[in-house]
């Protein structure tokens, strides 16, 4: 088992890696100057000393040749360290670390919402035999996936806070200040989870060895839950790794709509700004969860399939 | 075994009465064109403690049947009428609830594909104990020692392992031994096995099949055995029931039915059954031995493949697939290379065409070494030497029409124009018996039979020297299979091309080889003329392929007792 | 001088197989009467189907000629009619400048279209060369080019998005290429895998077995028999484009003010949520419509590829 554990952490750390350098190319290789672009946002007026531009250069290490930029950056960026921010000059470790925890709670209220809504919906869906409750419900997903996130957020907050006046339409006031943004979140996630677990109870359903539980007399019950939805919830456990990566992101849209503080606040307010090194901060980070995700997902499949046991382990299991 | 039935008439019916009566069932499937009968007003009798099997070509509705038994059809299936009595129940008209306690309980199935049919994550042992848990007939704490003692009677030779090991942790064998050991765990009185050995090698196919017979002799257990194969009912059944197009076609006890068949569809099925029919005149193969003075057409010496293997537990393996393999081929002669999945042949086949590289050995080709050839080289091998793949319907580009699959060699070689090369096509039809019309169609719309024909007028579009057959006909329905056999060997004695004939079914060797050379584990363990290896088989492993050719028991019982 | 003969012998041969032909009915014409008819009786046996086609018609209309559906000036308003709410005379109501909120749709659905082509051309073509060479080519070029793959899809989508937007900055096209250019790792793979799985296919080395070459076996084989899921993946694309697009225009990196783009609509009537629902509810409806639609429609081009098969 140890081997599998490092074989995947050690891919996990090459993918960061690649993910750093992905980051530094498009940040600080594509637009010619980000320099002046860095001063440009820092500063309203277009007119920009070119002493004080010189000075920055300098600062960021510009002048030096970009491999060498890069070694330094890369250097820093292993110890934890992403420089400061342009707009607020705080560094941007402290930054992202502080508003982790609101955006954490918001994605994880929201997977968990989209897990059990999106999972019991496809359950239902392939289960009941009555043909109008199946089509309505598997109509839901086609359609969460379809709206606009930011939209749906909105017409929640007209709904039941301009209308009904049941959750409060911006902040970050507790539970309550969390149930539409989670909400919001779940939808798209929900849909998604919805379709791929339809979809393989689907065919898992249709798999030969369904044909000989039924012919052990099981029932429907027992042969959609023990049978089916064990095989079926492998392909959309994968699908909830990946998943994991977009509800951050997607926190930046939902964060701005509901005035939330958060991880996606600073990413709208540092692209806005075109304050470099915390966007870079934030796709780092970015992919450092999503590969985070993957590694458990990785780690919880062998639990779950047996076929994907090495070789190694195998042997243990048996024990 | 099938003693006190020979005597019986066939038309009558006897007192005994059947375990399981059906009357007059129907069942259609609905598409999307409409419903479609797949069986139309079937009569069948099972009596208890025998083994009836229910034989038929593909689309006859024998599987179907057998599935409506416990009314497990598909989704679009339905029941139109009839009646299925099965002990005092009529199982038709069964509630879903009280087909549950029928189904597992009292009759058990032993489906098709072992290899999808049990639950991918879940213990061996756990799924047998699930039957004795569902009747009831355990309790959570019974269930896996009762579990570990059904499957040692199913067979399985170390039950206890077995039963903690996950389905793809066994060999095919073993997992059908372990189906059957769901099937019997609630100890029904009917046991209905749908082809439950066409998935498997012939040697690991005559275990299961022992093992079903040994659970009728030893509980008195009643089988309901469908299959393709004459052979297989033949051997196992005393009584058989012949389906064609949804209906049955004669029923009757075994021997009556193999000695004297009534219907014209019967004697069509017997004559092509390949295993039965030890006397069938080998096709038209030509008798010449070809004059083996000449230089061989194809020569193969020494010819090691492996295959390096991902990387498992820490340290890097090779698969020999090949071994140290050499033969000759000479000119309009066919060499028949046998053996069971795995044994190398196919990848012997692919060592010839330079499909594959050979780790060592050599490759002589009309004298020419072809071991190493690329470009030009490869290219005048691929044009002089074509292949005929086992899967018609994988093997034709499905957005192809029929005349641009036949003329693609053609084309490559740039040989004639549009409208010559559309002749030849045309011509090259008329040769495999299909209509000119055929032309304009895509593969979709043709038959497996008419679709392999297709590949044989690719095959023979250059007019090559060697045809390499890998497995042809196994993929076809039996009396598809004669046809394609005896258009082979007819087209053989037309051209004088060489074939190189791979299969698993010594019973279609038999009938199409003039050399065979039997592979095991990469390795030819035999090699000799059809007639030598067949009356003299020298090696222990051919002998045991021999004995494991069903039908054999009846035809031809002089091969039995070699074996044991 | 062959050549002629052959053609000669075959003019002869064709003259007799003529009268078989009609039966089968392999001429253009009807052949493609027959064509329609089918897809024509395809869609009405799918209502919802029809309507999403009907959909997509209407906003591709509405991209290239707002001028059929609406005759106002989307940018000039009248400051006493504003906060309108729909009525026959405003569909869709006006906004805080009293613009009229149905035309600022419309038009705002020529900027939307644009961008969400853009994304979806620059995905499917760097990402379909790019699963092609990683397919066809094989051992090393595609251990690199799919590492590479797996590194853009490590970083969520919207994040690359952000990032090339900082990069490239504001504005439709730099939004619509930032937006392609985080899809391209899907297609990359969808691209691969089609392309492996066509390439493994038993029928193409038959083909290679019979003498083709291989840049025949890549053009009549493995391109044709490859596309059909890259195509659908195209379609599914269009419509997580329009999402993606209208998401970075409602963070304002679009279009600047003025332009009815169609994620800044929805942007500006968040100002007006308490008094004027129909400045966010309304523009959010087109959107979802249009991406209904074309996932409607890349589900029917998908259902009917996989019965193909």
């Amino acid at each position: 088992m140890s081997r599998y554990v490092i074989k995947r952490l050690a891919q996990a750390v090459g993918v960061l890696w690649a993910a750093y350098t992905v980051s530094f190319l498009v940040l600080d290789f594509l637009p010619g100057d980000p320099v002046s672009a860095m001063a440009g946002a820092g500063a309203d007026s277009a007119e920009i000393d070119p002493a004080q531009l010189a000075a920055l250069r300098h600062q960021y290490g510009f002048d030096k040749p970009v491999l060498v930029q890069y070694a330094d950056y890369l250097g820093r960026a292993v110890r934890g360290d992403f420089g400061d921010s342009v707009s607020t000059g705080r560094a941007v470790t402290a930054t992202l670390t502080d508003a982790l925890p609101q955006t954490l709670q918001l994605t994880g209220a929201a997977l968990l919402l989209a897990v059990v809504i999106g999972g019991g919906l496809a359950v239902l869906a392939t289960y009941t035999r009555q043909r109008w409750l199946r089509q309505l419900l598997l109509s839901l997903p086609p359609l969460g996936v379809s709206v606009p996130t930011f939209w749906v957020g909105l017409v929640l907050v007209e709904a039941f806070s301009f209308r009904l006046r049941w959750f409060p339409a911006f902040g970050n006031d507790g539970l309550r200040g969390l149930v539409l943004p989670a909400v919001t979140l779940a939808v798209p996630t929900g849909a998604l989870v919805a379709q791929v677990l339809a979809k393989s109870l689907l065919t898992a359903l249709d798999q030969a060895y369904v044909e000989t539980a039924r012919a052990k007399g099981a029932g429907r019950w027992r042969i959609h839950l023990r049978h089916a939805l064990r095989n079926a919830s492998l392909p959309a456990l994968t699908v909830v790794g990946l998943l994991v990566g977009q509800l951050i992101a997607g926190a930046v849209v939902v964060e701005t709509v509901f005035s939330r503080d958060g991880l996606g606040r600073v990413t709208a307010a540092a692209v806005t700004a075109q304050d470099i090194p915390l966007v870079q901060g934030v796709v780092v980070f970015g992919a450092l969860i999503f590969v985070l995700s993957n590694l458990i997902v990785d780690l919880v499949y062998p639990l779950l399939d047996p076929r994907i046991v090495v070789a190694s382990s195998r042997k243990a299991s048996f024990a | 075994m099938t003693g006190p039935v020979t005597n019986e008439s066939r038309t009558g019916e006897d007192v005994t009465t059947a375990l399981l009566e059906i009357r007059g069932l129907s069942v259609s499937y609905d598409t999307r064109g409409g419903p479609v009968p797949a069986v139309r007003g079937v009569d069948l009798d099972v009596r208890p403690g025998e083994v009836t099997a229910v034989v038929g070509e593909s689309g006859s509705g024998k599987s179907t049947t057998a599935h409506a038994i416990i009314r497990l059809l598909a989704a679009n299936g339905r029941i139109d009428a009839g009646t299925i009595r099965f002990g005092r129940h009529d199982l038709t008209t069964l509630s879903e609830a009280e087909l549950r306690t029928v189904r597992g309980a009292q009759i058990g199935l032993v489906p098709q594909d072992p290899s999808v049919s049990l639950n991918p994550v879940k213990r061996v042992g756990e799924q047998v104990a699930e039957v004795l848990r569902i009747h009831g007939l355990a309790t959570r704490r019974t269930a896996p020692s009762e579990a570990i003692a059904v499957l040692g009677q199913a067979g399985l030779p170390d039950p206890a392992t077995c039963a903690r090991q996950y389905p793809h942790e066994l060999s095919g064998g073993m997992r059908q031994r372990a189906l059957i050991a769901v099937a019997i765990a609630a100890k029904p009185k009917l046991i209905i096995a749908d082809e439950p050995t066409s998935a498997l090698d012939v040697t690991v196919q005559r275990v299961i099949l022992d093992q079903l017979q040994h659970l009728t002799e030893e509980y008195g257990t009643t089988v309901l055995l469908v299959t393709h194969d004459l052979g297989v009912a033949a051997d196992r059944a005393q009584r058989v029931v012949v389906m064609s197009q949804g209906q049955v076609v004669e029923t009757g006890p075994t021997r009556a039915i193999l000695e004297d068949p009534q219907h014209a569809y019967t004697r069509q099925l017997l004559a092509s059954a390949p295993s039965l029919t030890t006397a069938r005149p080998a096709a038209t193969v030509s008798t010449s031995t070809a004059d083996t003075a000449t230089a061989p057409l194809v020569e193969v010496r020494n010819a090691v493949k492996e295959f390096r293997l991902p990387r498992a537990a820490g340290e890097s393996r090779t698969l020999r697939a090949v071994d140290d393999v050499s033969f000759t081929l000479h000119r309009g002669q066919t060499l028949a290379l046998v053996g069971e999945s795995g044994s190398g042949k196919s990848t012997t086949a692919r060592l010839v065409l330079r499909l594959t590289d050979p780790t060592a050995g050599r490759v002589l080709f009309d004298g020419a070494d072809v071991t190493t050839a690329r470009g030009a080289g490869a290219r005048q091998l691929r044009r002089r030497a074509q292949l005929v793949y086992q899967n018609p319907y994988a093997s034709l580009d499905p957005r192809f029409s029929i005349g641009e699959v036949i003329t693609e060699p053609l084309r490559a070689f740039k040989v004639g124009d549009r409208r010559s090369r559309l002749d030849r096509a045309r011509e090259l039809l008329d040769r495999v018996a299909l209509p000119a019309s055929t032309l304009d169609r895509r593969p979709a719309e043709l038959s497996g039979g008419q679709r392999q024909r297709v590949a044989i007028a690719r095959a023979l579009a250059l007019s090559p020297d060697l045809v390499v057959c890998d497995e042809p006909v196994s993929a076809l329905d039996v009396s598809v299979q004669a046809q394609v056999l005896d258009l082979l060997a007819e087209l053989q004695a037309d051209t004088g091309v060489a074939y190189l004939f791979i299969s698993h079914d010594l019973a279609v060797v038999r009938q199409i080889a003039h050399q065979v050379a039997v592979m095991r584990s990469g390795r030819i363990v035999e090699a000799g003329t059809v007639e030598e290896l067949f009356t003299h088989p020298g090696h222990e492993y051919t002998r045991e392929l021999l004995a494991a050719i069903p039908g054999g028991r009846h035809a031809s019982p002089a091969a039995e007792p070699t074996t044991t | 001088m062959s050549q002629s003969l052959v053609v000669d012998t075959s003019e002869a041969a064709v003259g007799p197989a003529r009268p078989v032909d009609p039966g089968t009915g392999t001429s253009p014409g009807p052949g493609r009467r027959v064509e329609a008819r089918r897809v024509l009786r395809f869609l009405l046996r799918r209502p919802g189907l029809l309507a999403s086609v009907l959909v997509v018609v209407l906003v591709v209309l509405a991209s290239f000629w707002p001028g059929l559906f609406t005759s106002r000036d989307p940018l000039k308003g009248v400051s006493s009619q504003n906060f309108r709410s729909p009525s026959s005379e405003h569909w869709f109501g006006t906004d805080e400048l009293g613009r009229d909120l149905f035309s600022r749709v419309v038009h705002g659905a020529q900027l939307s279209l644009k961008a969400t082509l853009i994304a979806v051309a620059v995905a499917f073509v760097v990402g379909g060369l790019l699963g092609l060479v990683a397919g066809f080519v094989g051992r090393w070029v595609d251990d690199v080019l799919m590492r590479f793959v797996d590194v853009l899809l490590s970083i969520p989508a919207l994040f690359l998005s952000l990032a090339l937007v900082t990069a490239l900055g504001y504005g439709t096209v730099k939004v619509a290429v930032a937006v392609g250019i985080a899809s391209v790792a899907g297609f990359a793979r969808v691209a691969r895998s089609e392309v492996l799985r066509v390439r493994q296919a038993v029928f193409v080395e038959a083909s290679r077995s019979c003498g083709a070459r291989w840049y025949s076996v890549l053009g009549r084989h493995v391109l044709p028999n490859a596309a059909g899921p890259v195509v659908v993946l195209a379609t599914l694309e269009l419509g997580t484009a329009i999402l993606a697009v209208s998401a970075l225009s409602f963070l304002g990196y679009g279009a600047p003010p003025p332009a009815p783009e169609w994620g800044t609509l929805i942007s500006d009537g968040r100002n007006y949520l308490g008094n004027a629902w129909w400045l966010t509810a309304l523009p959010g409806l087109v959107i979802a419509a249009t991406v209904l639609a074309t996932n409607r429609i890349a589900r029917a081009l998908d259902g009917e590829w996989s019965r193909q098969r």
